[in-house]
């Protein structure tokens, strides 16, 4: 068992487009990247938007694939997986998108949503699909009930833990978000943060964690990697980044935090 | 309550008043489900005012109304809307149209939502100027890449004969602001607009629309649940919770003074970059 649960090597993407006159313009949305993520802990990225953030996550979700370096899971070369261990590599790593009511579909019951995963693995009876689905509900805070509602019946927090109960209920080892809480207010944020971290911490996941809001970033990460034109600027651990920011994008990112304080301190 | 609005004594209408506006949506068992309660929204010219608070109390609802663009199940139980001294009352979905974009812009909450997936971005950017002021398509496009610059999107000139999903979601929505802005209408109805911007970006994004109601002297009506981006550039701000305003003010005696129990409860909540809330393991 390798100490790296994730780790990516000079990992680049380029994008290809061909043009109907002759030709073709290439776009490197990610280049040259390499880090680690120690098993239970979590990487915050932080980042210029059109940096790559995105782009990296789907790649460690094997939804699109590198176009130079290699992505290790558990050890695993994620490049190499067929098969079986394609399967089981679906049900080890989980994402979290941003807008939850994209990624549900409208005419399912949101019992319907939590049960499809478990099916698709062949997991249980209905019957205790359905048990389980209502034990689930209930951890992430919601009534039992919710499973007989639509999501546009929901709330975007509510929306956003059922997004979180969807993710772990395959429990699996790792979770990717991509800003899980930037629609949401500060007050229903401040609670899917806290499900977040009780959820790691029980489960012992590993995660990657992609978020424009700083002081979230600084609330659930270990380690932070700040990103700009593809390629990581500067990591460190979550206090280095902040406490003594050494890369010029990552001073000019804290000092541009918006911050109500500020007017509170001018009387 | 408030002291009054400077402008609130000159001669000239508010840009949008709102008065006593209430939404509600049909239900297949019982009454109907009133979502937006009697809420009454003034915006003076040049001013940007802000509207606050938490996911579900209405603030999406109540920008829609004032377009008349709500989904299909809600509709508006009572109120009157103003735009200068135009009842927006009577007016058929054809003016609608014809003020939506031209006079009145909204950028809305989704982008990914709102961008037509089979359409190159400039063309979508530069629609409202070949709909609204006759441009040709090369002419459309030539202003859709300057206004792609102008949100701060690198390389734009290859950038406008893109597809959206080839855009990343902070650009994405970048591109809808732009959109919004073909037009330079006198009203900007800005929902969420910066959610997916990191917070450079986010900044200069703020510095543009103060720009725009400087030099035209827009008026902007700003969504949002971020109350460090309120801080940064509204001039007036309503609090609303569970489809009411619970408060309204002067920026500063919303932060200074704040009436309402609601509105002391969501300036503690949120997170500092300098105080760190809650443990970290
Ligand atoms: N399918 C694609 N085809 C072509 N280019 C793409 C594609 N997906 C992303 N890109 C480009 O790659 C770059 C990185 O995009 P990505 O979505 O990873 O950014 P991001 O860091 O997540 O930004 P944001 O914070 O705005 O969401 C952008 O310039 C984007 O235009
Ligand atoms: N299409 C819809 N059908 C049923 N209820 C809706 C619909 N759209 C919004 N609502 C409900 O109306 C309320 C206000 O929603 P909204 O204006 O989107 O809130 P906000 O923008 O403040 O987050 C919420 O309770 C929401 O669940
Ligand atoms: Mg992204
Ligand atoms: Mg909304």
């Amino acid at each position: 068992m390798s100490a790296e649960m994730i780790q990516l090597k000079n990992v680049g993407k380029v994008f290809g487009q061909r043009r109907i006159f002759g030709g073709s313009t290439e776009f490197a949305a990610v280049a040259d990247v390499s880090l680690k993520v120690a098993r239970g802990q979590t990487l915050g990225i932080v980042g210029e938007s059109g940096s790559g953030k995105s782009t990296l996550l789907r790649m460690v979700l094997n939804l699109i694939h590198p176009t130079s370096g290699s992505i290790h899971i558990d050890g695993q070369n994620i490049a190499a997986l067929t098969g079986r261990n394609e399967k089981a590599f679906r049900r080890k790593v989980q994402p979290i998108f941003q807008n939850p009511a994209s990624s549900f579909n409208p005419r399912q019951s949101i019992g319907a949503i939590l049960r499809a995963p478990l099916k698709v693995h062949g997991i249980g009876t209905p019957d205790s699909r359905r048990d389980r689905v209502s034990t689930l509900l209930e951890r992430v805070g919601l009534p039992a009930e919710f499973a007989d509602r639509h999501p546009h019946q929901l709330s975007g927090g509510q929306k956003q833990r059922v997004a979180i109960a969807r993710a772990i209920i395959l429990e699996p080892q790792i979770v990717l978000a991509d800003e899980p809480t930037s629609a949401l207010d500060v007050s229903v944020q401040a609670q899917v943060l806290e499900l977040f971290r009780q959820t790691r911490e029980e489960m012992g996941l590993t995660s990657i964690f992609v978020s424009h809001n700083l002081a979230v970033i600084r609330q659930v990460s270990d380690t932070v990697a700040v990103m700009r034109l593809g390629r990581i600027v500067e990591t460190g651990t979550v206090d280095e980044i902040f406490a003594n920011p050494k890369h010029e994008y990552t001073q000019a990112l804290i000092a541009a935090v918006p911050d109500h304080g500020t007017i509170m301190a001018q009387t | 309550m408030t002291e009054p609005r400077a402008h609130a004594l000159s001669a000239k209408p508010p840009t949008l008043r709102i008065r006593d506006l209430s939404i509600e949506f049909a239900r297949r068992r019982g009454p109907d489900l009133r979502v937006v309660d009697q809420v009454s929204i003034d915006i003076w010219p040049g001013e940007i005012v802000g509207v606050i608070g938490e996911s579900g109390s209405g603030k999406t609802l109540t920008s829609l109304a004032t377009l008349k663009m709500l989904p299909k199940q809600a509709r508006i139980a009572e109120g009157t809307m103003h735009l200068g001294e135009t009842s927006l009352h009577d007016r058929t979905e054809r003016q609608m149209r014809e003020l939506r974009g031209d006079q009145i812009a909204l950028i809305p909450q989704d982008a990914m939502q709102a961008l037509n997936p089979t359409m190159r971005i400039g063309r979508q950017v530069g629609e409202p100027l070949e709909l609204h002021s006759g441009y040709g398509q090369a002419q459309a496009m030539d202003s859709a890449q300057k206004l792609l610059k102008s949100v701060h999107i690198r390389e734009p000139e290859t950038r406008v004969r893109e597809y959206p999903h080839q855009f990343s979601g902070g650009m994405q929505q970048r591109a809808m602001i732009a959109m919004g802005l073909a037009l330079n209408p006198q009203l900007i109805i800005a929902d969420e607009p910066t959610t997916a911007l990191d917070v450079t970006v986010q900044a200069q994004i703020l510095k543009l629309l103060r720009e725009i109601r400087d030099r035209e002297g827009a008026s902007i009506l700003f969504i949002t649940h971020d109350l460090g981006v309120v801080a940064e550039i509204c001039d007036w701000v309503y609090v609303m919770r569970h489809g009411r305003i619970v408060e309204e003010g002067a920026l500063r005696k919303i932060f200074m003074a704040p009436q309402a129990e609601y509105t002391r409860q969501l300036l503690e909540a949120t997170p500092s970059i300098h105080t760190v809330p809650g443990t970290r393991s």
